[in-house]
């Protein structure tokens, strides 16, 4: 009876003229990474043409998961980035991935300017989306959250750029392991059951050197002429195997040592699966040799490149060939490559010694022969670090840059962070370095962590910019594109967007020694009650020499005496 | 306190101690001199234990196989060292980057204020290698470091070997939680001070230096190899750095444990361990071995390359193979896995190492005293200096005049301000003037002041001021080095105690020149020597000593070592007030 309740549902659902529609499309990336290591980008994408807002009841769902729908339209979101990464993207290694994201949980959010209490929307929000994908979102407060002006403006259509609605936290410390793994693989309508979502087993992807999972949300435009919107959910998980960790020497890769599992089917919901494979740097197969091969190539211009790409169409039965399993091989010949010089990439670190100041640094490379571009660069500081502002450089190539737009918002203890926001133009071929001078605070004893000769994290930069491009970009984003090229809009052929992420900080606070509060307890108290007590008492009180009083004897003949006027005895 | 509230009984108890003061300083001396040799005595001292949890409870198995490759790899890199006559960066560069590393290199140049001549240098270029291994999964927050020093000649290929052969094990496992910094650094000491300051972004010593490009995060623990045999019969840890700093006690620990676990015999100070502390030759092995690390801390100078780590606060050892005619050897396999085993611990660190002591003394590697047991035999010494001033002050009739000793004492700093100046100013024309070779010259310079003050006040609020300032310079200087202020008070506090101008002139110049801290420090070489059974000659132990100032010297300006400046401008203007109250007039 259940099949054919089922079945009679499914008729519903398409024959039912008033549905909205929806689509499905999955899609995995894999690009042999420059240093032998290889990289691998899962899309989901799930767009459904409905409407959550203006008291519009949505209640029922079929691709697009329940319980993000629901907070779409509780807490009248309009856009909702969240992503979790374990490690840090190697820029210089790895070049640019399709999509940054910092170490630890990064989430902002913009609300619908109807919005009126924007602080208490994110409270909430923050703790149901804890609640969801079993993170420690609930710790983000006032403490960690900040209202970038330019960094963070809206992926989706909608020209409101109100920073007001706007919230952005980061929590650099939070570890990403299989129970954040878990409820994202529920979000998807196949789950871990088919398509390539099958790949995603935890053992695998938990034994690598990267880890990013995400989900983005926002509204996008039907068709080109943008009449009606609909709604885009994108889950993406990005992970980076080692080839010395893994391979045990051997210079090789399939889908089943990577994620120990080959693919069977697509996912009978997606209308389209496709693996795409890299080969740009690999035309005549000198660099590695892919197997099965594939007629169907693909080009498609990413991150201000044109690649070439062999496709495997998953919806074809005959991609699985005859033993109906596709396992993909990737076997190398050459040696593993130096370091690349990616055009922008960005570090940070803590200079100094001692607990008592400190120097945040922060190098922004343009490794571009001739143009210069500009970068914003966003630093959320936690109030701990109370950073003298006033000793704030820009320099590069040994000359002061002066950077053309600074948003400073100073924190306040126990409140808020502070917000540095600059746009500082690169100059070709040069490192910036930008540099603030900071003083530790003494925290109250209840503030500090349980483990507080651990330090405490600053959250990692984020640099935002245009690079210029060398291959025209496409600025249509309505046309059919892979979607890992599509993911952030591009405005002009001129230039790519980017994002990079410095690496966070751990620093030091002034620490007391927590483990005998006894000792001091008792030391304290003895210390003051004996000696400062007892030389208080010596130092304050005047000594004088008392006379032994006189007898009753002596006192009347003292008496007679007066009277006689004779000097007393 | 009741008794200082009562004037009679204070009266009686003042009384007592100005009659019976210097039989009560004898007793002190004497008492502060016995707690001291007790320390060493075993039934006294704390055997030693992990106290980090996060390193004593959990298991690890080692496993590093590739002693003789890293060996193979030791010979190659002697032999690219020979070719390129000094450090072969590229083929470490190559080397490096062969066994899954990121690779970077630094360059430093300093000119030493003057010409070193135990290890011949004065224009110092060098080049630093680095290789990091990226912890998978891990944001670049925490690292650990491994370095061996490229040394000239020889020496010391075996750890750069061992330390590629472990980069390249380490880069295989998975479990790695922090970076790990694999250091070749060039020209020993001041290599690395380059690479700290790099990594730190900071510039104490006012070195050259190429900036950094890599960094993996707040370093939690260094170690650093010397290995200049194939195989060795023992391991020595080295713990004095800087200024006297020595790292967190469970450092040693750890390297006790592994070397317990493992079956590698383990030294400290060179000195192997001995189980008949009972026995007059056992309780004197102790001894020996607690005063050598007494005289290393006291020194103040980095006794490996660790020493500079500390300033960071990174806890940081050196670790020396051994190679000496025992039958007992080791090889580099076990060394390896005695370090993996180590860092793999450390790895498990969750917080940076605070739970043991940081002020300790060690009589054994298992045995330590720790500062609440050592600090009571300074303090009986101390308090002479203040049963002397109350002394002074209950003699004082009338209320000194404290602006009448302002002008010894603003000479007597004016001579320390030229002897700290003068050496590295007037090298250049003491070296025109006399035939001396250029290190005799600084040194010369150094202690040919002798000056005489005639100034006409009374001694005793000169003596009572002098005796007061000395128990605050030696109760700080014992605060941070507890060595270097212990000895300095076991020969400035007779001094101050019984200095007066009433005492035989020609005897108490004589022991006043000879417990001045030049003399001090000349038999302090001698004493050091005997220690390492090593005895030298009296002309040896002359050019020793000279050589030793230089190098203190070379300490503080190389490294910011705050010896010199120390007895330079305060404990010498301080000894000089007790000769100018001995020729009072």
């Amino acid at each position: 009876p259940s099949l054919y309740l089922g079945s009679i549902s499914f008729i519903i659902g398409l024959s039912s003229p008033g549905n909205p529609k929806d689509d499905f499309q999955e899609e995995l990336v894999i690009r042999p990474l420059h240093s032998g290591d290889i990289y691998a980008s899962f899309q989901f994408r799930t767009v459904w043409e409905t409407d959550f807002m203006r008291g519009n009841k949505v209640s029922h769902y079929r691709l697009f998961p329940k319980s993000l729908g629901q907070v779409i339209s509780k807490f009248s979101v309009r856009e909702l980035h969240i992503s979790f990464t374990q490690g840090y993207w190697r820029t210089m290694q790895w070049g640019q991935p399709f999509q940054p994201s910092p170490p630890g949980a990064e989430l902002w959010v913009w609300f619908q300017d109807s919005v009126t209490d924007v602080d208490g929307t994110w409270k909430e929000l923050t703790n149901v989306l804890s609640g969801i994908f079993c993170a420690s979102l609930n710790f983000i407060d006032s403490t960690n959250t900040v209202q970038p002006s330019a960094s963070f403006k809206p992926l989706g259509i909608g020209n409101e750029t109100d920073h007001r609605f706007l919230r952005y936290a980061t929590l650099p410390r939070e570890i990403v392991c299989t129970e954040n793994l878990t409820p994202w693989k529920k979000l998807l309508p196949c789950g871990s059951k088919a398509g390539l979502a099958v790949l995603l087993k935890s053992e695998k992807l938990f034994h690598s050197s990267f880890h990013s999972q995400a989900v983005h949300i926002r509204p996008v435009c039907q068709d080109w002429q943008c009449k009606t919107t609909s709604w885009e959910l994108r889950q993406t998980l990005n992970v980076v195997f080692d080839l010395h960790n893994s391979a045990q020497g051997k210079r090789e890769w399939s889908l089943f040592k990577m994620f120990s599992r080959t693919l069977t089917e697509a996912c009978p919901l997606a209308s389209s699966s496709k693996i795409y494979i890299d080969i740009t740097d690999n035309p005549q197969g000198e660099q590695f040799e892919v197997s099965p091969a594939t007629p169907l190539l693909s080009q498609a211009v990413v991150l201000g490149d044109r690649r070439t790409f062999s496709v495997y169409d998953l919806t074809q039965q005959i991609t699985f060939g005859t033993v109906r399993s596709l396992n993909l091989l990737i076997r190398w010949k050459s040696s593993e490559g130096d370091m690349l010089r990616p055009l922008l990439h960005a570090e940070r670190y803590v200079a100094g010694y001692g607990l008592q100041t400190g120097e945040i640094h922060t190098l922004m490379y343009n490794n571009h022969p001739y143009r210069s571009f500009p970068v914003l660069l966003l630093d959320s500081v936690p109030w701990y670090l109370r950073l003298y502002i006033h000793t704030l450089t820009v320099t590069s190539k040994g000359k002061d840059n002066k950077p053309s737009y600074i948003h400073y918002q100073p924190s306040k203890d126990r409140l808020r962070p502070h917000l540095l926001e600059m746009l500082v133009q690169l100059p070709p071929n040069s490192v910036t370095e930008v540099t603030v001078q900071f003083e530790r605070a003494l925290l109250k004893w209840t503030e500090y962590t349980p483990d507080p000769n651990h330090g405490f994290y600053v959250g990692s930069s984020v640099i935002s910019s245009l690079v210029p491009s060398i291959v025209a970009m496409d600025t249509n984003s309505t046309r059919e594109r892979p979607l890992f090229s599509s993911f952030f809009p591009c405005k002009e052929e001129s230039s790519y967007f980017v994002r990079v992420y410095t690496e966070p900080l751990l620093v030091n606070l002034p620490t007391p020694d927590f483990s005998m509060p006894y000792n001091v307890i008792c030391l304290t108290c003895t210390v003051v009650a004996v000696g400062y007590g007892s030389l208080y008492n010596l130092l304050t009180r005047s000594f004088q020499i008392e006379e032994p009083s006189p007898g009753l004897a002596k006192r009347i003949a003292n008496i007679i005496r007066k009277m006689r006027g004779v000097p007393p005895l | 306190m009741g008794l200082l509230s009562d004037p009679n009984r204070r009266r009686a108890l003042i009384s007592l101690l100005t009659r019976l003061n210097s039989p009560i300083c004898v007793v002190c001396y004497m008492a502060g001199v016995a707690w001291f040799m007790g320390l060493a005595f075993e039934p006294f001292t704390l055997r030693t234990y992990m106290s980090e949890n996060a390193m004593g409870s959990t298991m690890v198995e080692e496993r590093f196989p590739a002693g003789e490759r890293a060996l193979t790899t030791g010979r190659e890199f002697s032999a690219h060292k020979k070719k390129a006559g000094g450090m072969p960066v590229d083929w470490l560069v190559k080397t490096m980057q062969a066994r899954g590393l990121e690779v970077f290199t630094q360059r430093f140049s300093r000119k030493l204020p003057f010409p070193d001549e135990n290890k011949e240098r004065y224009m110092v270029k060098g080049t630093n290698v680095y290789g990091i291994l990226r912890a998978p999964r891990a944001p670049r927050t925490e690292a650990l470091v491994l370095s061996a020093p490229c040394t000239p000649g020889d020496s010391n290929n075996q750890a750069v070997g061992l330390l590629l052969g472990l980069a390249q094990y380490f880069r295989n496992q998975i479990y790695w939680a922090k970076d790990i910094i694999f250091l070749v650094n060039e020209h020993d000491l001041i290599g690395m001070q380059a690479w700290l300051e790099g990594y730190h972004h900071t510039n104490t010593t006012g070195m050259d230096w190429s900036p950094l490009q890599g960094r993996g995060g707040s370093i939690q623990a260094a170690l650093s190899l010397e290995l200049s045999s194939d195989v060795i019969t023992s391991m020595d840890l080295v713990l004095e750095g800087l200024n006297g700093q020595l790292p967190n006690l469970d450092l040693a620990n750890l390297f006790y444990a592994f070397c317990q676990k493992i079956g590698v015999l383990c030294t400290i100070q060179g000195k192997l361990q001995r189980n008949d502390w009972d026995s007059v030759s056992g309780y004197s092995h102790s001894v020996q071995t607690m005063m050598l690390m007494v005289m290393k801390q006291a020194s103040g100078r980095p006794w490996g390359d660790h020493g500079l780590f500390l300033r960071y606060h990174i806890e940081a050892a050196s670790i020396k193979g051994i190679n000496s005619f025992r039958q007992y050897k080791t090889d580099v396999t076990t060394i390896g896995r005695l370090l993996e085993g180590m860092y793999r611990k450390l790895n498990n660190l969750l917080e940076r190492l605070h739970q043991s002591y940081f002020f300790y003394l060690m009589p054994s590697l298992s045995h330590f005293v720790s500062i609440g047991y050592y600090m009571p035999a300074f303090g009986l010494l101390a308090v002479i200096l203040l049963l002397r001033a109350l002394d002074l002050w209950v003699q004082l009739v009338s209320s000194p005049g404290v602006l009448s000793v302002l002008t010894p004492l603003v000479i007597s700093h004016l001579t320390g301000v030229a002897l700290y100046t003068l050496p590295i100013q007037f090298q250049e024309m003491a070296v025109e003037q006399f035939p001396v070779s250029e290190t005799e010259a600084v040194v010369l310079t150094a202690i040919g002041y002798n000056v005489f003050l005639f100034i006409y006040i009374g001694w005793r609020v000169l003596k009572l001021v002098a005796v007061l300032y000395l128990a605050v310079l030696l109760g700080c200087t014992a605060l941070i080095n507890f060595s270097l202020g212990f000895i300095l008070a076991l020969t400035l506090v007779p001094v101050a105690a019984f200095v007066t101008p009433h005492v035989p002139k020609v005897l108490s110049a004589f022991i006043l020149v000879i417990l001045s801290p030049a003399c001090t420090l000349l038999f302090s070489v001698f004493f050091f020597q005997e220690l390492q059974e090593l005895p030298v000659s009296f002309q040896e132990g002359w050019l020793l000593y000279l050589s030793v100032i230089s190098q203190g010297i070379l300490d503080h300006f190389l490294y910011g070592s705050l010896v010199y400046p120390l007895i330079a401008l305060l404990v010498y203007p301080c000894w000089l007030l007790f000769w100018n109250i001995l020729f009072w007039k």
